[in-house]
């Protein structure tokens, strides 16, 4: 009886989020996928047609569709191996005993609040910027060629810009997960003799798994998304070096005024992303129960 | 570590965690320092000394009225976390305590809704928000931005509640609790924390977003991701100028998640770090 | 917009017969540059004198304006009153029927004097659709000092022959000091303005009459191997992420000797305030390649016009008529004199005693406005409208595809031929995608 009456109501106190999420997600999707099928350029408004799979097929056969799907997968897992690597190194260093602890942690999250344009342009103007920029001071101070962060490494620029938005993040996680270390299995393994080396490995480290897990699931499905800091600096360039799928359907949809084209594009993203999500939640959803 | 640690190696770790933090946070702090050059100053080369001129942002605020944007970032920001909370939190509770086989299907569905690339779907959203007259209006953002938290919402405040055992409710119903007294007064104190921290992580958020809060704005409600978006690259480099924007941007949510750290610890971790 | 004119109508109801007056509110929609910035906080004398209407601005970056005031005025959002667009979107618009015609202008407005050339830019079918508040089309900088101790000359109107020979011989890299500083940047309005004029000046064009790209051609393999050419040997480093921007601060800094871009900058590196190049800047007509009786026919201007879905045309006009008059001109001039009164849109202007003796880069700018032809931009036959860009709505997309090929090219990461091949293969894909010929 007093399950039942808990089932009832917790489907009704369900439904409200679900509801939502389901319109928020279906009526766009709809309204994409039905635009995904037309020939429709917002410039153009007039001559919209039936399209078939033509966009799709257009889409597809983009030369920088491939590369930009490399590029997706290089700047994701760039971005994740930075900021887990370095997350951890920098948390395993804060954990130690030093003076001034919580202004250290307040510096190293700091990055985490600033708006993604925002960082960019911080980056692009004041730190990479071949003339001007701190690396390029830098540069000529040791008497070297200032190096032209943007034109020459493209993606790893981006990859160094959205890592330094969030090795806070990454940081702040394992910081959290290592403070829960036991500490008195640390001293016994110590104590046997066992190398700084071997206790990081055979201890901290899996103490972190589940830790690490979560920082891949979630920064995978906004690394995804970036897109803003490739629009302000790059602009996806040069050729399509830094163009990742978001960027490439930013490009048909807000310089092309394709509607057609992005949604087709926007569709591909979608069911891509949701192969990843399955693929993430198989493979990490696991370990967060 | 319980152990005492030598004065030196205190200092050595000291030393390189400074290292460390002044590197990641130069980038800000040359902002900051470049908004108080003057422009000729800004790109005159590397100088960590500036002539402490507020020149840069009296001139940024003649330009644009900081007042109008800062207050529809904070309206926009904590309004669509509180609506999200208002729909999550039963929502959440419900999964936490009354699961059922598909409550995990559910959950994963609602995390990847958030992979959508949201410039695939602006004319729809642009041309709904015109019918409705949603168009540059606050409540029209607090919606967009509420639905795209919502799952990263509804995830958190799962993993929060499933760390309340079971027992202390079932120990409150034995006690004769009715549901609602179970909710008002065994639940929501031990809920408190975790719906605290989603509530900050997910200003945070909403905040720094810059996609729908310039598209579907002109004057009314939008906020200052529109008004650094009127400050970048102008004719000329203002550098001085663009640095000062940036910071009246990013400093009040600064200054927040500097003082509610440890909340966000817990909030970020979807609780999954204990 | 709408809500506030709601809700005034409704305060209006309450008040049953009281105002007397119905303030409208203009919401006007206008890039960040330094003149659009400068009129905002110019507009007293307008307010003063039409006290029902209330301006509402909005100022956003150029590309997120574009982006933000094209979707609005496509979906027939009716979120602006006023826009601030360009010589590129108003022949666009005004075919759709997006923008209200502005034929019946009052006398005092005196379209007349408005140069030619900038108004038939304007113009579809002799209607206008837009007013300019300033123009600018491209001409050669270059510092006279410099030219002097390298013991060069540019004459009035070079040849690239001309101004590769002179940039070759001011450049001295020990000093960081380049002969030569043309645009790299990426994009329709950055990289291919320049490469465009400087096409149209070698005898290139975009598209034949039939609407074949012309990448494969030898005038466009010439264009891209000289630029290239002169860029790598006397260009600054890092050029590949320069735009109008990066170079006038470059130049600013003495650090080019040849600058070739919009004559707007013109006022930007004589100013002593921050020029230190003020004193010895030359001017000269935008070269050309010899044989080839063209300077590129770059023209563009910020423009205000009015869009159709705007609900209240009338008071809009009002404010378009007094932004671009001559009254505003004389304000500004009072207020900072007549160098940083807005250029190139009206004849009276450059008539002005007072103009021509604070800016001496007056008379070249004109001649290179008045030069600029955007019905007919390459000594070939073309199908095309349009100086520095083609006139049609693909062109943002495919002008900044090929310049990103462009500009990978200046990056060194492939060759002139490579970047041709894939800009010709990237641009008959985009034009057969949009149904050319049309």
């Amino acid at each position: 009886m007093a399950t039942r009456q808990t089932q009832s109501l917790a489907r009704l106190m369900r439904a409200p989020a679900i509801i939502l999420l389901l319109i928020w997600m279906i009526v766009p999707l709809a309204m994409t996928l039905y635009y995904s099928f037309l020939n429709y350029n917002l410039l153009n408004p007039a001559s919209t047609s039936w399209a078939g799979w033509f966009n799709y097929q257009y889409f597809y056969t983009d030369p920088a569709f491939f590369e930009a799907i490399w590029n997706t997968l290089i700047l994701v897992l760039g971005v994740l191996c930075i900021t887990v690597v370095g997350g951890i190194l920098i948390a395993l260093l804060i954990d130690k005993p030093i003076f001034g602890q919580g202004i250290v942690r307040i510096l190293v999250i700091s990055p985490f609040f600033v708006m993604p344009p925002v960082a960019a342009l911080i980056w692009k103007n004041m730190i990479m910027h071949p003339s001007y920029g701190v690396l390029a001071d830098v540069a000529k101070f040791f008497g070297l060629q200032p190096v032209d962060w943007f034109a020459q490494f493209p993606l790893f620029s981006i990859i160094v810009i959205v890592a330094w938005q969030w090795l806070p993040f990454a940081t702040l996680i394992l910081l959290t997960s290592l403070q829960s270390l036991d500490g008195e299995q640390m001293e016994a393994a110590e104590m046997d003799g066992a190398s700084a080396l071997s206790r990081f490995f055979y201890l901290t480290l899996p103490h972190m798994a589940r830790a690490i897990t979560v920082v891949i699931l979630i920064q995978t499905i906004f690394l995804l998304g970036v897109y803003a800091e490739i629009l302000v600096t790059t602009n996806g360039g040069p050729g399509n070096a830094s163009t990742n799928l978001t960027y490439l359907i930013y490009r048909a949809a807000r310089l092309n005024f394709d509607i057609g084209g992005a949604a087709a594009g926007g569709i591909i993203a979608v069911i891509l992303a949701n192969f990843v999500a399955i693929f993430l939640m198989r493979a990490v959803g696991k370990n967060l129960d | 570590m319980a152990r005492a640690v030598s004065q030196n190696t205190k200092i050595g770790y000291t030393i390189a965690a400074w290292l460390v933090a002044l590197l990641i946070f130069f980038p800000i702090l040359y902002a900051i320092i470049t908004s108080l050059k003057t422009e000729q100053e800004a790109i005159a080369g590397f100088d960590l000394i500036p002539s402490f001129t507020l020149e840069s942002y009296r001139e940024v605020q003649s330009q644009y009225n900081y007042f109008r944007p800062f207050m529809n970032s904070v309206i926009i920001a904590i309004g669509s976390t509180v609506l999200a909370l208002i729909v999550a939190v039963p929502a959440a509770w419900a999964m936490a305590f009354a699961p059922t086989k598909r409550t995990k299907d559910i959950l994963m569905w609602m995390l990847s809704t958030k992979m959508m690339p949201a410039v695939a779907v602006l004319v729809p959203i642009y041309l709904i928000f015109l019918k409705t007259g949603l168009m540059d209006t606050r409540i029209g953002l607090v919606i967009v931005l509420m639905l795209m938290n919502l799952p990263i919402v509804v995830w958190m405040l799962y993993t929060y509640f499933r760390e309340i055992p079971g027992e202390i409710l079932e120990a409150a119903r034995m006690d004769g609790a009715t549901l609602g007294q179970e909710i008002v007064h065994v639940l929501t104190p031990m809920a408190v924390p975790g719906i605290a921290s989603t509530l900050l992580l997910n200003v945070i958020l909403a905040w720094n977003e810059a996609f729908w809060t310039i598209q579907l704005t002109t004057t009314n409600a939008a906020p200052l991701s529109a008004f650094i978006a009127s400050f970048s690259s102008p004719q000329g480099l203002f550098w001085a100028k663009l640095s000062a924007a940036s910071v009246m941007a990013i400093a009040p949510i600064l200054i927040m998640g500097w003082f509610s750290q440890k909340q966000l610890v817990r909030g970020l971790t979807f609780g999954a770090v204990k | 917009m709408k809500m506030t004119i709601r809700s005034l109508m409704g305060a209006c109801a309450l008040t049953a017969l009281a105002a007397p007056v119905m303030a409208e509110t203009l919401t006007i929609a206008t890039v960040n540059n330094g003149d659009m910035i400068r009129m905002q906080k110019m507009t007293a004398p307008f307010t003063e004198a039409n006290p029902d209407i209330e301006l509402e601005w909005v100022t956003l970056e150029e590309n997120i304006l574009r982006e933000r005031v094209t979707t609005d005025i496509a979906t027939n959002g009716g979120q602006y009153d006023v826009l601030t667009i360009g010589t590129y979107e108003v022949p666009i618009w005004a075919k759709q029927e997006w923008l209200v015609p502005l034929n019946d202008l009052p006398a005092e407005y005196d379209t007349d004097d408005l140069l030619p050339p900038v108004r038939q830019a304007l113009s579809v079918d002799d209607t206008l659709y837009a007013v300019p508040f300033y123009a600018e089309s491209a001409m050669v900088m270059y510092r006279t000092d410099l030219a002097e101790a390298a013991g060069v000359t540019i004459s009035e109107s070079p040849t690239w022959t001309e101004i590769k020979a002179a940039a070759e011989a001011m450049t001295d890299k020990s000093k960081e000091q380049y002969g030569i500083c043309l645009r790299g940047k990426p994009g329709w309005g950055e990289n291919m303005a320049f490469l465009t004029a400087m096409a149209n000046s070698y005898g290139a064009r975009w598209f034949d009459p039939e609407w074949k790209p012309q990448f494969d051609s030898a005038e466009w393999n010439a264009t891209l191997t000289d630029y290239l050419d002169m860029m790598t040997n006397y260009g600054p480093p890092g050029a590949s992420s320069n735009g109008f921007n990066e170079n006038l601060s470059l130049f600013q800094q003495g650090k080019c000797g040849i600058w070739i871009d919009a004559t707007v900058a013109a006022s930007f590196v004589t100013d002593p305030t921050s020029s230190t190049v003020a004193e010895n800047v030359g001017f000269a007509q935008f070269p050309n390649k010899e044989g080839v009786d063209n300077h590129g026919n770059w023209l563009w201007a910020w423009s205000l016009a009015i869009p159709a879905s705007s609900d209240a045309p009338d008071a809009a006009k009002k404010f378009v008529a007094w932004a671009t008059s001559k009254d505003y001109t004389a304000q500004v001039a009072e207020a900072e004199g007549w160098r940083a009164a807005p250029p190139g849109t009206r004849t009276s202007l450059y008539e002005n005693a007072d103009y021509q003796a604070a800016a001496p880069f007056a008379a070249m700018t004109l001649t290179a406005i008045e030069g600029a032809n955007t019905q007919k931009s390459s000594v070939q036959d073309i199908p095309y409208t349009g100086g520095q860009f083609v006139a049609i709505p693909e062109f943002q997309g495919i002008g900044t595809a090929v310049g990103q090929q462009f500009s990978a090219a200046l990056a060194g990461q492939m060759s002139a031929a490579d970047a041709l091949t894939a800009a010709q293969a990237n641009t008959t894909r985009e034009m057969a995608r949009a149904g050319y010929p049309k």
